[in-house]
């Protein structure tokens, strides 16, 4: 029974990070009695349990989620929306305008292919294909911004402890910003200026998302930003 | 004692030791619009290899139910060669293209991912011998790179055998001028072969001394392969995360 790491070393996928019995958690598997990496990340013990900390990882579909997908087909009854997961995410009528589905309903005028979504994942059905619902406060057809992408296992880091992140960064942007699990940030500001400081500290936020004293160094960053 | 007097001076076409590798460097994330992405250049090979996935399954009766699918394409750009080559994709290409599949498919946790495809490009652009190893060393760090849940990397070196030596890491002259060659790839951490081809003549003494002297290959390979994955996020030591 040993830990072979330091406590947030990186480590990359067949690293041996413990020997003995213990609980395996995210990123990591047992074989021959030993628990091994599955990603590049941080290793993490906690109590009785190893774990990774992915930097590198597609989006993995939970129920609750906020995602921002686009729409890539439609169907008799429904919409096929893009997420950026293993599988495409459905967008059923009753989940979309809160009524049942009649033939009289003209979809793409509800909402058309290429159109951009805020969307809650409300389930995952049996084959694994994740629903959702565009019910519900600020969620919808987006009318206006534009599309960030990051790696969805940095976006943790973007939100910040309680949303101190993504809070100080609203209020020093004054840009409206909606933040998908699934690594899409939809970004609306007043103007180009303000749209271009949340561009750059994402892109630096990505960059470093790994290194400890972010948040700090990020506000003194958008205040050399707002210099210029 | 003259006959060991000569191979202890014995050099290769290209300047090299029998056990010695040709330089070798691999860089992680080269591309922004692939999920992940790696360059390698080993020797005077150059090759480029973008992944994507797991994603959607199209067409969508390929998909599997149990499994997601890995789907390789390996092509050499029409100037990679000296005669220009054809564009198409031709009947070598499909085979090293699944024999890249086959080397890359025990590391993948492909059961986690059911009707989905993983997919890996990989584009040569100037081959000089052993391109289908440097394009599984690069596929492997692209992997890593596109956050693919993985069991370990996969390194991957030929050995073979030229003037009756046993040579590691043979360029395309040593090839094509040899008297065998045997690609191999290797999961150094779980100790695993996943690969193993043999054209030439070789005696099962001599294949077993290939074989050893492939894997340490691989061995050295894996080391730079950790290298480039690494040097994307720095220092190391002074890392640390806080959570949400």
């Amino acid at each position: 029974m040993s830990e072979l790491f330091e406590n947030r070393d990186l480590v990359l996928p067949g690293d041996v990070l413990f020997e003995g019995s213990i609980r395996t958690g995210d990123n990591t598997y047992r074989s021959q009695g030993r628990v091994c990496a599955t990603r590049i990340g941080l290793v993490d013990y906690g109590r009785g349990i190893v774990s990774v900390i992915a930097l590198e990882a597609r989006y993995n579909p939970l129920v609750g989620d906020l995602v921002v997908g686009g729409v890539i087909d439609i169907d008799l009854d429904r919409w096929i929306v893009d997420i950026d997961a293993s599988s495409d995410a459905f967008l059923s009528v009753p989940d979309a305008i809160d009524a049942p589905f009649t033939q009289d309903l003209v979809l793409p005028d509800i909402l058309d292919v290429g159109d951009t979504v805020v969307a809650k994942l409300v389930d995952i059905d049996r084959r694994r294909t994740p629903i959702l619902s565009i019910l519900g406060r600020g969620l919808g057809k987006a009318e206006d911004g534009f599309i960030i992408r990051i790696t969805p296992s940095k976006i943790p880091r973007l939100i910040g402890k309680k949303g101190s992140m993504v809070n100080m960064i609203l209020k020093e942007s004054g840009c409206s910003i909606i933040i998908g699990q699934n690594g899409r940030i939809l970004v609306h500001g007043k103007n180009r200026e303000q749209e271009e400081i949340v561009v750059n500290v994402v892109d630096k936020i990505e960059r470093e998302a790994h290194t400890s004293g972010l948040t700090n160094r990020i506000q003194e960053y958008i205040k050399s930003l707002k210099e210029r | 004692m003259k006959l060991s007097k000569k191979k202890e001076s014995w050099k290769r076409t290209d300047g090299r030791d029998w056990n010695e590798l040709r330089p070798i460097s691999i860089e992680s994330g080269v591309l922004p619009n692939a999920d992940g992405s790696a360059y390698i250049e080993m020797g005077r090979n150059k090759i480029i290899v973008g992944v994507f996935g797991p994603r959607e399954m199209h067409p969508k009766h390929l998909a599997k139910p149990h499994t997601a699918v890995l789907r390789c394409r390996y092509h050499m750009a029409p100037f990679s060669v000296d005669p220009r080559r054809s564009p198409a994709p031709s009947r070598r290409d499909t085979e090293i293209g699944m024999v890249m599949r086959l080397a890359l498919e025990p590391a993948i946790f492909l059961e986690r991912y059911p009707r989905s495809s993983i997919e890996v490009f990989a584009e040569v652009l100037q081959a000089d011998g052993g391109t289908r190893c440097a394009s599984i060393n690069a596929s492997t760090v692209a992997l890593v790179d596109a956050g693919i849940p993985m069991r370990d990397l996969v390194a991957s070196c030929a050995s073979g055998k030229i003037d009756d030596r046993i040579v590691l890491d043979m360029g395309d002259y040593e090839d094509k001028n040899g008297q065998a060659d045997i690609p191999i790839a290797y999961m150094p951490k779980l100790e695993r072969v996943t690969l193993l081809q043999m054209d030439g003549v070789l005696s099962p003494v001599e294949l077993e001394q290939c074989v050893g002297l492939g894997v340490e290959g691989c061995m050295k390979i894996y080391e730079v392969q950790r290298e480039a994955l690494k040097k994307k996020y720095g220092d190391e030591s002074k890392q640390s995360q806080e959570e949400e």
